[in-house]
């Protein structure tokens, strides 16, 4: 996957796409906006929301064990997985254990972060995603672009293509002359995925909550889909990473007040199961409980990173996002895009690889993210918290380790633009000399850097050069009355390096304030 | 080292220096306004109506003359019964009974037109209705396959106003269906489409004095 800046520049120059995303983004967020103005206490909910997260990280160890120990008493097996790979390695087994071949899948990011269905399918296992984005982009072997609406990046008219074309390969076919009408694409799905439904025997979910006290299981939905999966099959397989327990079954009240609100712009979704390990006579007799960790804790060990983790994947941070509504969820290459998946996917996967280093800059750092965050997640400051992480390098947790990494690469021409301002900082007459320079020499002014420094020069212009340096002008005006003396310039030197960082973010609190 | 010991064990060096987490504030509202029992039951009915369900009410004598008509009115040939469900909101053998049993497969349950079920309690600010499978519920899967549902709530005793005072209420040990509406999608466009796997059709029917 390549940086952020080439992936999202085929996205930047589609017109379909950008038209989608456009349309969609802005309808959600007018909506959103709406639903929670209905709620005189969001900014209590909210609060409490990231509270109730806080505790629960600050005390996960407990909280999981209290889980486990539930949901086995109420009849339920609990798995650990450390990783991706061990985590399918464990749904794999359990499903050879029941010797089906097929399993229906309700949306779930987390099976999406681990690659299951890559993984059933080489174990010689069909997985059928069955929410309706889901199996839009399952059918047009395509990726989900957005944690709410997979496929917010296709249009009616696209989708309607792709189920006439692959709806035949993968089930029962879609009817003759479907057209584009969303009624009709919704019964076309229907058809296609009641007969999968009715013949299940194993569904694969994730959860968007699970309770430390009393084992219960969360999963919030709209079609219904979910429901058959968690209902009807006779074994039931949850994926769920750690960090979704919360304490108490209480605690929902918060979640279901603020998530459908943040989400779908709804008061409530059409439907929300809750179940705990299994019921006689009622849904599968058999339930797994796969709890993921896959990064999570190593982005716990993080002190300002761990705040990702409040996250209930409501996507709301997606749809006010003037980043992600030009560049689309693809770009920012994993099952998490947006701003939350900014500073989540490289927490969880480390900053090692091209895109992952370029996921913190993939933002404005306008805040608008922050401020519709249901659990007030302060995504600038991560953000800023990771790319000093990304050019300074520094200690992290990787696999539970602590390591030091390196300055990633690319970052070299900045580092040394840094290592020149300390050093001409350093030294008062050289800086001196170097600004009466620069001011004789302003006619030679280009527009555009060369070098490294082109980038930054594609989409700016390069400030005007004063016709005098402003210390030659103090000393002139008010040459007889005080001095912006050396002493001063010394004064601000320390600061340099993290001048841009700090000045990012006053200017994000600026404009929050004043909005 | 097992992967659960090595999971506790990296989130208890991570959270080793941790400062204690503050206690959650619990200062949100318990209810947002303040209504009467007949307000709360027509902002139900407003609030699952705007979620496209559809709301009659009636009293104790009308209840089984209405489900009669909104069954044939539906054309339903046959009709679910949970077990407990009471006898005389029923009373006619037609359409055919299917009782809910726990050996019914799904196949048997999709030939089938029409459910009937009562509920555990609705939640008027959200519209919600919630069912855990007590007397006159049935198993969860009863009410997601037929196309068409019909859900009667006593008001005012099953009616309450808000998420927080619905929670206190409900046993977790028992699995929980909330409802707000048909099922829907926004899947495509951001477009709300009734109906997509679970009944696309949702009557509720309010049961109390008119």
């Amino acid at each position: 996957m390549p940086a952020f800046p080439e992936a999202a520049k085929d996205a930047v120059g589609d017109e379909v796409l950008r038209a989608n995303l456009r349309h969609a983004t802005h309808t959600i967020r007018d909506k959103r906006a709406r639903a929670v103005a209905e709620l005189a206490d969001w900014e209590l909910l909210r609060a409490a929301g990231k509270a109730v997260k806080d505790q629960t990280l600050r005390h996960l160890d407990r909280y999981l064990l209290q889980l486990e120990e539930s949901v086995t008493a109420a009849g339920g097996v609990v798995h650990w997985a450390a990783d991706a790979e061990e985590a399918n390695r464990i749904v794999t087994g359990l499903v050879r254990a029941t010797g089906e071949r097929e399993v229906v899948k309700v949306k779930s990011m987390a099976t999406q972060e681990i690659g299951l269905n890559e993984a059933l399918e080489a174990a010689g296992i069909a997985a059928y995603e069955t929410d309706l984005a889901e199996l839009i982009v399952q059918l047009g072997r395509d990726r989900p672009s957005h944690i709410l609406v997979p496929a917010i990046h296709r249009n009616r008219a696209e989708i309607r293509d792709i189920f006439e074309a692959e709806m035949g390969s993968w089930g029962r076919a879609a009817p003759a002359g479907l057209g584009d009408d969303p009624r009709e694409l919704a019964e076309a799905a229907r058809l296609h995925l009641r007969e999968k439904f009715l013949r299940a025997k194993v569904a694969v979910s994730g959860a968007n909550f699970m309770v430390a006290e009393t084992g219960t299981m969360v999963v919030f939905e709209s079609e219904g889909n979910g429901r058959m999966c968690l209902t009807l099959p006779d074994t039931l397989i949850s994926v769920v990473g750690i960090e979704k327990v919360v304490p108490t079954f209480r605690d929902l009240e918060i979640f279901l007040q603020t998530l459908p609100r943040s989400s779908t712009a709804e008061r409530m979704n059409p439907y929300t199961t809750m179940w705990t390990g299994t019921t006689d006579g009622d849904g599968p007799s058999a339930f797994h409980l796969v709890l993921l960790d896959n990064g999570r804790t190593d982005t716990l060990a993080d002190e300002v990173g761990r705040q990702a983790l409040r996250c209930i994947r409501c996507s709301a941070c997606l749809n006010v996002c003037p980043v992600y509504e030009r560049a689309g969820g693809h770009a920012y290459g994993s099952v998490y895009p947006g701003p939350i998946g900014a500073i989540l996917s490289p927490q969880l996967r480390g900053t090692g690889s091209e895109i992952d280093a370029s996921l913190p800059y993939a933002s404005t750092l306008c805040g608008a993210c922050y401020e519709v965050c249901p659990v007030a997640i302060d995504i600038p400051e991560v953000l800023v918290h990771l790319r000093e992480r990304v050019v300074q390098g520094g200690p992290v947790t990787r696999e539970g380790i602590r390591v030091r990494i390196r300055p990633a690469r690319g970052h070299a021409a900045e580092r040394a633009a840094m290592r020149a301002a300390r050093h001409l900082l350093d030294h008062p007459c050289a800086l001196r000399a170097g600004e009466r320079l620069l001011a004789r020499a302003r006619r030679l002014r280009p527009r555009r850097l060369p070098g490294p420094g082109r980038a930054w020069t594609d989409s700016r212009e390069l400030p005007e050069l004063p016709a005098e340096p402003f210390r030659d002008w103090w000393a002139r005006e008010r040459g007889g009355r005080g001095s912006l003396g050396d002493t001063e310039g010394r004064g601000d030197r320390g600061d340099t390096g993290d001048r841009g960082d700090v000045g990012d973010r006053g200017d994000r609190r600026d404009r929050g304030g004043r909005t | 080292m097992s992967s659960r010991d090595r999971i506790l064990g990296r989130i208890r060096r991570a959270t080793a220096t941790a400062a204690p987490a503050p206690a959650v504030p619990r200062d949100y509202l318990p209810v947002h306004g303040a209504r009467t029992p007949a307000q709360t039951a027509a902002l139900l009915a407003a609030n699952l109506a705007e979620y496209r369900a559809k709301v009659h009410r009636t009293d104790e004598d009308g209840l089984a003359p209405l489900l009669a008509r909104l069954l044939s009115e539906r054309g339903a040939r046959s009709v679910l019964v949970p077990a407990g469900l009471p006898p005389h909101w029923l009373p006619a053998a037609d359409p055919t009974r299917v009782h809910d049993r726990a050996d019914s497969t799904p196949y048997e349950l999709d030939a089938v037109d029409s459910v009937v079920t009562g509920c555990a309690l609705a939640i008027a600010e959200t519209g919600t209705i919630v069912l855990d499978g007590g007397p006159g519920q049935g198993r969860r899967r009863i009410t997601l396959i037929p196309d068409h549902h019909i859900c009667v709530v006593r008001v005012p005793d099953q009616v309450v106003d808000s998420v927080p005072r619905a929670l206190p209420l409900l046993d977790p040990t028992r699995p929980l269906t909330w409802i707000s509406g048909p099922s829907a999608t926004s899947d495509i466009e951001l477009d709300r489409v009734e109906g997509v796997h679970g009944p696309r059709t949702l009557e509720v029917v309010l049961l109390g004095a008119q």
